[in-house]
């Protein structure tokens, strides 16, 4: 029997229903003196649904059918890095010994977990040629706070009261959000015909009150920043600092490091570029790495090695007094490191270059496919990903949200849309390494079909999608008759 | 190992159709003089079967449960965790989707989501929960510039009883013009309310007080929400959501924001992540909510449907104005979360929290009758309490530890004249013969260490009124 839609665990409720009975307490009651008093206790039980084990789990796998994924087909979402995750790297974070742990267990009883990330930290700064690297944020938008309140504190230190901080158009909504969130304000900058940072453009609005210019490099129209070397050495002549987003480090691997471009400090995305399923939105991971000047800053605990006599130990050591504190409750989310760190020990260097080859050549190759059909409005070749617009479709009508929205009927996940903001009708593509030559072959195929429906027939289009268990949703409607639950 | 599905030939045909010659020309964009020239400095790479062996012996070096017996907690609780909840969560659909940009093809995600708001909302008794923050220390911090943008106050009034470590990520998120302050600890290991409501002003923005506290202590939600009220601040709760299957919900002691961390519900310690921030919210406040929300709708046919709303508050549209810059969270451990509440139920969640305070009770009650150790505060707990032992509470945890028992928490580091005093936690993990175990080691620790280390030191006062107990 097929899932009736709309249907809420609450709906199949039966008074008296368990799903699973936690032990009963097994020991003598305490004397009065020890119990809580009725002030305290609650004075009814839990609305929580009654529901028995089997249809407990009937109703969420029911539900997971109505999911995409990218274990079932492609996720090109741009900026996201949805490849492919190997099973190795979740196995690895379920071991007992790595789940079981308790964050508050001395150093002496955590040493493969301290070890671990001891290792990843040192491999993290390798892969970017940074100094340091520190792993507490929990997600990209997080690491940038933390590499901004870095940068807020290197300045306090140095007696400068430095406010503003640098951003191009294109840049990611945390970006913005980030700087609010850090206490400065943005200061957003034009980028130029071919998508880039433009030097001149930049002189006009960097001075003595930038605290950080801000930038993705590759940035979100896939594209490298030709001028990075200049562009840090103008950031630097004027006391600024230099912040690279790292969310498109997948680029880099092996072919160019944020530390050798002049990057004072960046977060790389660890669920993204090393390998984390991202669980329909999280849980994700940052590093943090910095260059020399800027370690005393870093959040959270470092873990250090050390070694007497042939032994080799590992402890949680307290930030130094300039660190910015804390981000994260304990030490950041451990079981996406351990995937991290897995990812990285298989592949060795040769595969962590091979992945950023492939994510470029299948990047160019898609690009390559769909180029006659749809506008592109920067040269080429692109790094990992690239934008494409559907200016051209919404002459026809059909707007680049319509072009995702019949992509689902194809059984594949659309690019993300309308963003870059800079791109009219953008639609941004990452096809990452992982998928096939025929994957690719059948994405452009499906990309080809819908331009051409376009042309045909954009009434359909525009209906789409058709296929999918549940058809285009009333947005306006879910947030003027507000029901969250 | 590599994951990529290339073959040289099928690279080959693909650099043809791009129409250039070799991989090269495609990074021409990077400029030579930051061209990585020599490989990176990492270990080789392993095969999966090398991997696996790697992963498990760095694994196997950790003291874990339920390798060990452990009664550590302090905000991070090894509650059972039921088949169920590992066998549908860990299904790719759940497991390998992205954020649901596109809710026609994420609908599992989203009414899992949806749900989960609704029994988060149930259980802490408020109007709204959200999708999930990170953790219980940034939600916190949310919560605080929730109630600074609410109120234009600057000032925070927070219970001294607070987790350090839940402290210490609000601290980073505030700006230099806000201020903290601590309200001292009264001697039953609660807050000082005289203090509280003498620090309480017209300028302070939140009034924050967990419960129970770090040591345990159930607070008095009521009268923290009256002193915040009395002058125009919001109350914050900071809870621990099983305690909540027995303790009255902050949304009926008059908390204007709950927070709690959502790893007890369904998640593993994991080492502290990753975790689950719970954020609840009075429905008045709704348009200051940070991260995201989920909710109902219908769709083209009519049929119910489900879709990220109120997003005009969120970073990817409102950028700058955002009322946070989170954008990932922790959905698959709100969805996991689900699945456990679900599984649990009403009853469930009752029993749950019952046992794990019955249990506690009877282990306090149990050490409050050795000799030389005793309970220190007097106020009423919930499944955590403090110990004071006779002697340095790092000699006692090193005896336990000799024992395969990890006894708790050292408390002396974080609070001054705390040297003999340890936190011990205690959930259905915890088998009433474990717990009669702790006790027998504990009194052996005791007379063990009167003889152990009596040349060691003679700063532990306590060891000689055990030993002389004794005789």
């Amino acid at each position: 029997m097929d899932l009736k839609l709309g249907k809420t665990i609450f709906d199949i409720s039966h008074e008296n229903t368990i799903g699973v009975m936690p032990p009963a307490p097994g020991v003598a009651a305490s004397d009065k003196s020890w119990q809580i008093p009725a002030e305290f206790l609650r004075e009814s039980a839990i609305d929580w649904p009654e529901v028995s084990e089997p249809e407990v789990v009937r109703h969420y796998i029911q539900l997971s059918t109505l999911n995409h994924h990218i274990d079932k087909d492609t996720y090109p979402l741009g900026s996201c890095t949805m490849k492919y995750n190997p099973k190795i790297n979740d196995r690895a974070a379920s071991l007992p010994g790595f789940v079981g742990l308790h964050p508050e267990t001395p150093d002496a009883d955590c040493q493969g977990a301290l070890q671990l990330m001891w290792e990843l930290a040192q491999d993290l700064a390798e892969i970017t040629g940074m100094d340091d690297v520190r792993l507490q944020p929990s997600a990209g938008a997080q690491g940038e706070m933390v590499g901004l309140l870095i940068a807020r504190a290197y300045h306090r230190q140095r007696g400068e009261n430095r406010r503003t901080v640098i951003i191009p158009d294109s840049s990611h909504g945390t970006n913005p959000a980030s700087v609010t969130l850090s206490g400065f304000e943005p200061v957003p900058i034009k980028s130029n015909a071919d998508g880039l940072v433009d030097p001149d453009v930049l002189a006009s609005v960097l001075n003595e009150t930038t605290a950080c210019i801000m930038l993705t490099n590759p940035n979100t129209l896939g594209l490298f920043e030709r001028e990075i070397k200049r562009i840090v050495d103008m950031a630097h002549a004027k006391g600024a600092l230099v912040y690279n987003d790292g969310a498109n480090t997948n680029a880099l691997l092996g072919l160019a490091r944020a530390g050798d471009m002049g990057f004072d400090v960046l977060h790389l995305n660890l669920h993204k570029t090393f390998s984390t399923p991202h669980g329909g939105g999280g849980p994700g991971a940052a590093a943090v790495g910095v260059k020399k000047h800027l370690i005393p800053f870093l959040p959270g605990p470092a873990i250090v090695r050390s070694e007497t006599n042939g032994i080799v130990q590992f402890k949680r050591q307290s930030p130094d007094p300039l660190s910015i504190g804390s981000v994260h409750t304990f030490f950041g989310n451990f079981g996406v490191l351990v995937r991290a760190y897995t990812y990285i020990r298989s592949l060795g260097a040769p595969g962590l270059k091979r992945v950023a080859e492939d994510s470029i050549l299948n990047a160019n190759y898609l690009r390559t496919l769909i180029k006659d059909a749809y506008d592109i409005p920067h040269a080429g070749p692109c790094m990992h990903e690239f934008v494409a617009s559907a200016s051209r479709q919404k002459k026809n009508g059909v707007r680049g949200g319509q072009i995702a929205k019949r992509l689902l009927d194809f059984g594949v996940h659309p690019p993300t849309v309308y963003f870059p903001l800079i791109v009219p009708e953008a639609l941004m593509i990452e096809p990452t390494e992982t998928e096939s030559k025929e994957r690719i072959d059948a994405y452009a195929a499906a990309l080809l079909a819908i331009a051409k429906e376009v042309e045909t027939n954009p009434d359909f289009v525009n209906a789409a999608p058709h296929t999918t268990r549940v058809r285009k949703i009333d947005e306006a409607r879910a947030a003027r008759d507000l029901d969250v639950g | 190992m590599e994951y990529t599905s290339h073959t040289d030939q099928s690279r080959r045909e693909m650099l043809a159709a791009i129409g250039v010659r070799s991989l090269d020309e495609l990074f021409k964009a990077i400029p030579a003089d930051v061209r990585q020239k020599t490989p990176l400095r990492l270990p080789d790479g392993l095969s999966q079967s090398e991997v696996d062996s790697l992963l498990e012996s760095l694994a196997g070096q950790n003291a874990a449960a339920p390798d060990v017996i452990s009664f550590l907690g302090g905000g991070i609780y090894n509650h059972h965790v039921p088949a169920a909840v590992d066998a549908v969560s860990f299904r790719s659909e759940f497991y390998t989707a992205y954020t649901p940009y596109q809710p026609e093809v994420a609908q599992g995600t989203l009414q899992a989501t949806y749900e989960f708001q609704s029994m988060i909302r149930r259980l802490t008794g408020m109007e709204v929960a959200q999708a999930s923050l990170y953790d219980v220390g940034s939600a916190l911090a949310e919560a605080a510039l929730v109630a600074i943008a609410q109120t234009g106050r600057r000032k925070l009034i927070i219970a001294g009883t607070l987790n350090p470590r839940f402290r210490s990520v609000l601290d980073t998120y505030l700006s230099a013009q806000n201020t903290a302050i601590d309200v001292a600890i009264g001697s039953d290991g609660r807050t000082d309310f005289a203090k509280l409501s003498a620090l309480t002003d017209d300028q302070t923005a939140a009034v924050i007080m967990p419960s129970p506290n770090y040591f345990g202590s159930l607070e008095r939600w009521d009268e923290g929400a009256n002193v915040a009220h009395r002058h125009g601040a919001l109350f914050i709760t900071v809870f621990y959501p099983i305690s909540l299957g027995l303790i009255k919900p902050p949304g009926d002691c008059g908390a204007d924001i709950a927070v709690g961390e959502g790893q007890s519900l369904g998640n593993p310690p994991s080492f502290g992540g990753p975790l689950l921030g719970l954020f609840a919210i009075k429905k008045e406040f709704i348009r200051r909510l940070p991260g995201r929300l989920i909710g109902r709708s219908v769709d083209a046919l009519g049929q119910t449907a489900y879709v990220m709303t109120l997003q005009t508050r969120e970073q990817h549209i409102r950028r700058e104005k955002a009322t946070s810059n989170i954008c990932t969270a922790q959905a698959l451990l709100a969805t996991r979360a689900a699945i456990y509440m679900s599984l649990l139920g009403k009853q469930g969640i009752a029993q749950l929290a019952r046992t794990c305070s019955d249990r506690a009770h009877y282990l306090a009650s149990r050490i409050a009758g050795l000799k030389g150790y005793s309970i220190p505060f007097g106020a009423s707990f919930f499944n955590e309490f403090v110990v004071e032992a006779p002697v340095a509470a790092r000699v006692v945890l090193d005896q336990l530890r000799r024992r395969g028992i990890i006894g708790g928490i050292e408390l002396g580091g974080r609070f001054p004249g705390f040297d003999r005093r340890l936190l011990v936690s205690v959930t259905e993990r915890h088998a009433p013969a474990m717990l009669d175990r702790l006790v027998e080691e504990l009194r052996s620790a005791a007379s063990g260490t009167a003889t152990d280390t009596s040349t060691k030191s003679a700063s532990y006062s306590g060891r000689d009124m055990t030993a002389s107990e004794r005789r």
